[in-house]
C-alpha cells in the first residue's frame, strides 16, 4: 500500500424490487486522477454514484474517504464530506448570474446585506483559474452548456471536493466544448482532486482518462490503467459476455433469403439522428443492431417505426410505398414496436394488464370499433397463458408486476395486433436470467412463424444466436453490414472498435 | 404516483348520503317532495336542480383532468353561451338561438384544444387565456348590460319539466348518458385513460393522442355552453360579470371528489357527477341550516382539504407505515 486512496468502495450491493442492481463492487480513485466509469446502459453507474453521494442507501459494503469509512446520506452530506457530483442536466439555476450560481447559499455579506461587487469579484477570479474570462452578472442561462458545466465544476471546487464525479458532462458538448472542459478536469486533477468521469464516448475516454473501471449488470468487470488497455479490449470488457445460459450456436434459416423483403428503406434518415441507411427486413428473418450506447440504433428503429420523422428517403412495404409520419401509420402498416424504456415509453403504470395488452389492438381498431370487454378478456387471458405472465391477473395494474413480466406484456399488445414486422429494442435489458431465456426463445419462435423482426441488443452473444443479419451502427450511421458466417462476436466487436478514418 | 386497485366508488356514495342525512338533521322537510303544476318540488329536488350546471361541467371536466389536462374556461364560456342564448331568444326562434350558444361553445372547444393539443401549451396557462377573455367577449355581447328576454321556449330550459323532472336535471342526466356512450360505448375511454396515464407509451402504442385530447376539450366546452344556457334561462337573463363565475373551480373539485387524480388517468363520469351532487348538497345543507353563506366556502375547503388528504400519496404510505407498526 503505497498511497491511501482518496475514495474507496468495498462490496457495494444495491437491489430494487428484488432486482440486484449492483453486485459487490469495489471502487477505487486516487488523488489527482481522472478516472473513466464505463458500462453500458443498465450496467450501475449511476447506482453506484448514487450510493457513493448517499442520494440512495445501500444494503451492503463501505464507502473510504481517505481511508476512512463514511456513511453520507444525503448529497449535501457528500458535499461537506467534499464529494461533488455535477450532472449531465446542469441543475443549477439559469436566471441568476454566474456569480450568483457560484455563491448560492454562502453569498459574501456584510451586515446581513449581499455584496454584490465582491461576489462577482472573488466569482471573476474563481472562473480566471478555469480559464474562462465571462461577465458573470450575465444570467448563466445565457452561456454554453460547457460554461454551464464549468460554473458547477467550479462551484464544487470551491466548496471544497476533493472529489468530483462527472456524469455525462460531455453528453451534449460540441467539439471545442470538449477542449475547454477537458482543460478544466485536467488543471484539477493537477491540483490533486479525484475525477470520476462517466461517459460512453470512447474516443473522450481515452484522450482524458488516466484509469478505466468497467461495469456490466451490476458487476465490476475489471479497473485498468487507460494506456495499457487497447480499444478492441475495452469494448469487449463492455459488451462481452461468457457464454453461460445462452449457449446455443446459430440456428441457420434457410428459407430466408428466397422470401422477397417485406419492408424496404432506402437512404433513409433524419438529419442529427441518424444518417441515411439502407434496410431491408423480410418475414422469418432477424435483423440485429449492435454498437454503443448513442451510436444510433435506438434512433433507427424510432425512424423505421415513425416515432421520428424521417427528413430524407423513401420506405416501400410489401412491394407499396409506405407512409411512416407516426406510429399510428406504422401500426396500421403491422408494425409493432417494444422500446428500451419500458417505464416511459411503454406501459401505462396504472392501466390493467388486459387493457395495456390490448392497447395497441384497440388503437389500430378506431375508436368507432371498441372491443368488447369478453374480446378483452380473451386476448388478455390467451397472452397470459402464452408468454406465462405472472401473476396470472388480468386486472392487475401493469406497474406492479415486475420487470420481466411488464416486457411480456408488452410483446403480447404487440402480438395481439398479428404484427407483421416486430422491433424490439434491448428486450431483455433489466429482467431477470429466467425471463431472459423466455424472450430468446419467443423471438426465434416469432421468427419461426414468419415475422419479420429488427432487434436492437448489447448482449452481442445473444444477437449472434438470432441473427440473420448484423448491422453495425457507429456515430450515428449504419458502418458494416455482417451476415451468415460473418456473424461472430469477434467481428461485431472489431467493427464497433474499429477506428474511425481521420483525416491524415 | 401511488398505484391503486379499482375505486368502487364507495365513499362517495357515503359521503353523498352522509351530507343528505345531516341535512335532513337540520331540517326535518328536506326529504319531502310534492308535485305542483306537474313539476317537483322540494329541497332533495332543488339539490339537483341547483347541483344541474356544476354536474354539466363536471361532465366535460373529468376528461380533461384523465388526460392530464384543465380546463379553466369554463365558467367564462358558460357566461359568452348565456350571452348569445339570452340576446338572441326574444328575435330567433330556439333552434337558431341553442346552434349560435353551442356553437360558440364549440369555437371556444376548438381553441383551447389548438392550444393544448396541437401547440402543446400547459392546459393551466392555456385556458386561462379563455378563462379571462372568455368573459370579456361575453360583456362585449352583452354590451355590459344585463341582457333579459321572456321567450317562453329558452324560459323551459331553466323552470320547465320533463315527466316532473326539472329541465336542467332531465338534460344533465340525458348527456350523461350522451357521454357514457360516447366514452364507454366506444374505445374513446380506454384511449383517454391511457392517455392520461402515459401519453408517451399510448402514441407510440398508435393511439392518436392529438385529436383525443382535442375532442375532450371540445366536449368540455360545449358542456359548459349548454350549461351557460340553463343558468341564463334560469334568471331569464344573461349577467356577463356574474355568469359561471368560480364554477370551473367547483367542477375541478366535483371530479376531484369523485375520485379522478389531477395526474390523470382513471376516470369516473358517474362519480364526477355525484362529486358536483355533493357540493351542491352542501350548499343546500348550509342554507337550510340558518347559517350564513359565507360558512359555505369554509365547509367547501375543509371538504377540499380531506379529499386531497385521502389522495396523497405520502399519507397513504404513512397510513401503510402505520398499519404496519400497529401490527
Amino acid at each position: 500500500m503505497a498511497v491511501t486512496p482518496l475514495l474507496e468502495t468495498r462490496g457495494l450491493t444495491k437491489s430494487f424490487a428484488g432486482v440486484c442492481v449492483l453486485d459487490h463492487v469495489d471502487f477505487t480513485l486516487r488523488a489527482g486522477e481522472i478516472h473513466a466509469l464505463l458500462g453500458e446502459n443498465g450496467a450501475g453507474k449511476s447506482t453506484l454514484i448514487k450510493l457513493v453521494t448517499g442520494v440512495v442507501s445501500r444494503d451492503a459494503g463501505t464507502v473510504l474517504l481517505d481511508g476512512a469509512a463514511v456513511d453520507l446520506r444525503s448529497a449535501d452530506a457528500a458535499l461537506s464530506a467534499g464529494v461533488a457530483t455535477v450532472y449531465q442536466e446542469v441543475n443549477m439555476l439559469p436566471n441568476l448570474s454566474v456569480a450568483q450560481n457560484l455563491f448560492l447559499g454562502r453569498q459574501p455579506t456584510r451586515f446581513g446585506f449581499v455584496r454584490e461587487s465582491e461576489m462577482r469579484r472573488r466569482a471573476t477570479v474563481l472562473l480566471n483559474e478555469f480559464g474562462l474570462d465571462i461577465d458573470v452578472a450575465a444570467p448563466l442561462g445565457d452561456y454554453s452548456v460547457a460554461v454551464q458545466q464549468i460554473t458547477a465544476i467550479a462551484r464544487a471546487v470551491d466548496m471544497s471536493a476533493r472529489v468530483l464525479i462527472l456524469d455525462e458532462p460531455t453528453a451534449s458538448l460540441d467539439k471545442h466544448e470538449v477542449e475547454i472542459l477537458f482543460a478544466a478536469m485536467r488543471q484539477l486533477a493537477g491540483r490533486g482532486i479525484g475525477i470520476v468521469f462517466v461517459t460512453h464516448f470512447l474516443d473522450q475516454v481515452y484522450a482524458i482518462s488516466d484509469r478505466i473501471t468497467v461495469l456490466r449488470n451490476g458487476r465490476l468487470v475489471g479497473e485498468r490503467e487507460t494506456a495499457k488497455l487497447p480499444r478492441m479490449e475495452l469494448v469487449h470488457m463492455m459488451l462481452g459476455r461468457e457464454l453461460s445460459e445462452v449457449t446455443v450456436a446459430r440456428s441457420h434459416h434457410v428459407a430466408g433469403m428466397a422470401h422477397p423483403p417485406y419492408a424496404v428503406f432506402r437512404q433513409f434518415g433524419k438529419a442529427g439522428t441518424i444518417a441515411p441507411f439502407d434496410l431491408e427486413l423480410r418475414s422469418g428473418e432477424v435483423v440485429g443492431l449492435a454498437g454503443l450506447l448513442g451510436s444510433g440504433r435506438t434512433e433507427t428503429a424510432r425512424l423505421v417505426f415513425g416515432a421520428d420523422r424521417a427528413d430524407v428517403g423513401t420506405a416501400t412495404v410489401d412491394g407499396r410505398a409506405a407512409r411512416l409520419h407516426s406510429p399510428r401509420d406504422a401500426v396500421q402498416l403491422g408494425f409493432g414496436y417494444c422500446p428500451e424504456e419500458r417505464k416511459t415509453d411503454g406501459i401505462v403504470a396504472e392501466l390493467t394488464v388486459r387493457e395495456n395488452i390490448v392497447l395497441a389492438l384497440q388503437a389500430r381498431r378506431g375508436l368507432l370499433k371498441p372491443l368488447s370487454r369478453r374480446e378483452q378478456d380473451e386476448i388478455a387471458t390467451r397472452f397470459i397463458k402464452l408468454l406465462d405472465i405472472r401473476p396470472a391477473d388480468p386486472e392487475r395494474p401493469i406497474g406492479l408486476l415486475s420487470g420481466g413480466n411488464q416486457q411480456k406484456a408488452l410483446l403480447a399488445r404487440w402480438l395481439a395486433i398479428s404484427p407483421r414486422l416486430l422491433i424490439l429494442d434491448e428486450p431483455t435489458r433489466g429482467i431477470d436470467v429466467g425471463a431472459h431465456a423466455e424472450i430468446i426463445r419467443l423471438i426465434r419462435q416469432l421468427c419461426a412463424d414468419g415475422l419479420a423482426l429488427l432487434v436492437i441488443s448489447s448482449e452481442l452473444e445473444e444477437i449472434v444466436t438470432y441473427a440473420d443479419q448484423v448491422i453495425v451502427l457507429r456515430e450515428r450511421a449504419h458502418v458494416t453490414a455482417l451476415t451468415s458466417d460473418a456473424i461472430n462476436v469477434t467481428s461485431i466487436l472489431a467493427a464497433i472498435a474499429a477506428d474511425l478514418p481521420r483525416a491524415a | 404516483m401511488a398505484l391503486r386497485l379499482p375505486r368502487s366508488g364507495v365513499p362517495q356514495v357515503l359521503a353523498f348520503l352522509a351530507i343528505l342525512a345531516i341535512n335532513w338533521t337540520v331540517s326535518p322537510q328536506f326529504f319531502d317532495i310534492r308535485l305542483q303544476d306537474g313539476r317537483l318540488f322540494g329541497s332533495l329536488i332543488d339539490v339537483f336542480n341547483r347541483g344541474a350546471p356544476v354536474a354539466l361541467l363536471s361532465l366535460g371536466m373529468v376528461l380533461v383532468i384523465a388526460t392530464r389536462g384543465i380546463d379553466l374556461s369554463v365558467g367564462a364560456v358558460m357566461a359568452i353561451s348565456g350571452a348569445i342564448a339570452a340576446s338572441l331568444a326574444d328575435t330567433h326562434p330556439l333552434p337558431v338561438v341553442l346552434a349560435a350558444a353551442l356553437g360558440a361553445g364549440l369555437l371556444c372547444g376548438l381553441w383551447n384544444g389548438l392550444l393544448v393539443a396541437v401547440l402543446g401549451i400547459q392546459p393551466i396557462v392555456a385556458t386561462l387565456i379563455l378563462m379571462v377573455a372568455g368573459r370579456g367577449i361575453a360583456q362585449l355581447i352583452t354590451e355590459g348590460r344585463i341582457v333579459t328576454f321572456t321567450a317562453p321556449e329558452l324560459v323551459w330550459f331553466g323552470g320547465g319539466s320533463v315527466l316532473g323532472i326539472p329541465a336542467p336535471v332531465a338534460i344533465t342526466l340525458g348527456m350523461l348518458l350522451v357521454t357514457l356512450i360516447l366514452v364507454r360505448g366506444t374505445a374513446l375511454g380506454l384511449m383517454i385513460e391511457a392517455t392520461g396515464g402515459n401519453a408517451r407509451a399510448s402514441a407510440l402504442a398508435g393511439v392518436g393522442t392529438t385529436a383525443m385530447t382535442m375532442a375532450v376539450y371540445v366536449w368540455c366546452s360545449l358542456c359548459a355552453a349548454l350549461a351557460g344556457i340553463i343558468a341564463a334561462a334560469d334568471i331569464l337573463g344573461a349577467d356577463a360579470n356574474n355568469a359561471g363565475l368560480w364554477l370551473e373551480l367547483d367542477a375541478i373539485l366535483a371530479v376531484v371528489i369523485g375520485g379522478t387524480s389531477l395526474f390523470g388517468g382513471r376516470f369516473s363520469l358517474v362519480y364526477a357527477v355525484l362529486g358536483a351532487l355533493i357540493i351542491q348538497a352542501m350548499n343546500t345543507g348550509i342554507l337550510l341550516s340558518g347559517f350564513r353563506p359565507e360558512f359555505n366556502l369554509v365547509v367547501k375547503a375543509v371538504v377540499v382539504l380531506v379529499v386531497l388528504l385521502m389522495q396523497s400519496p405520502r399519507l397513504s404510505g404513512l397510513g401503510l407505515l402505520l398499519s404496519r407498526v400497529s401490527k
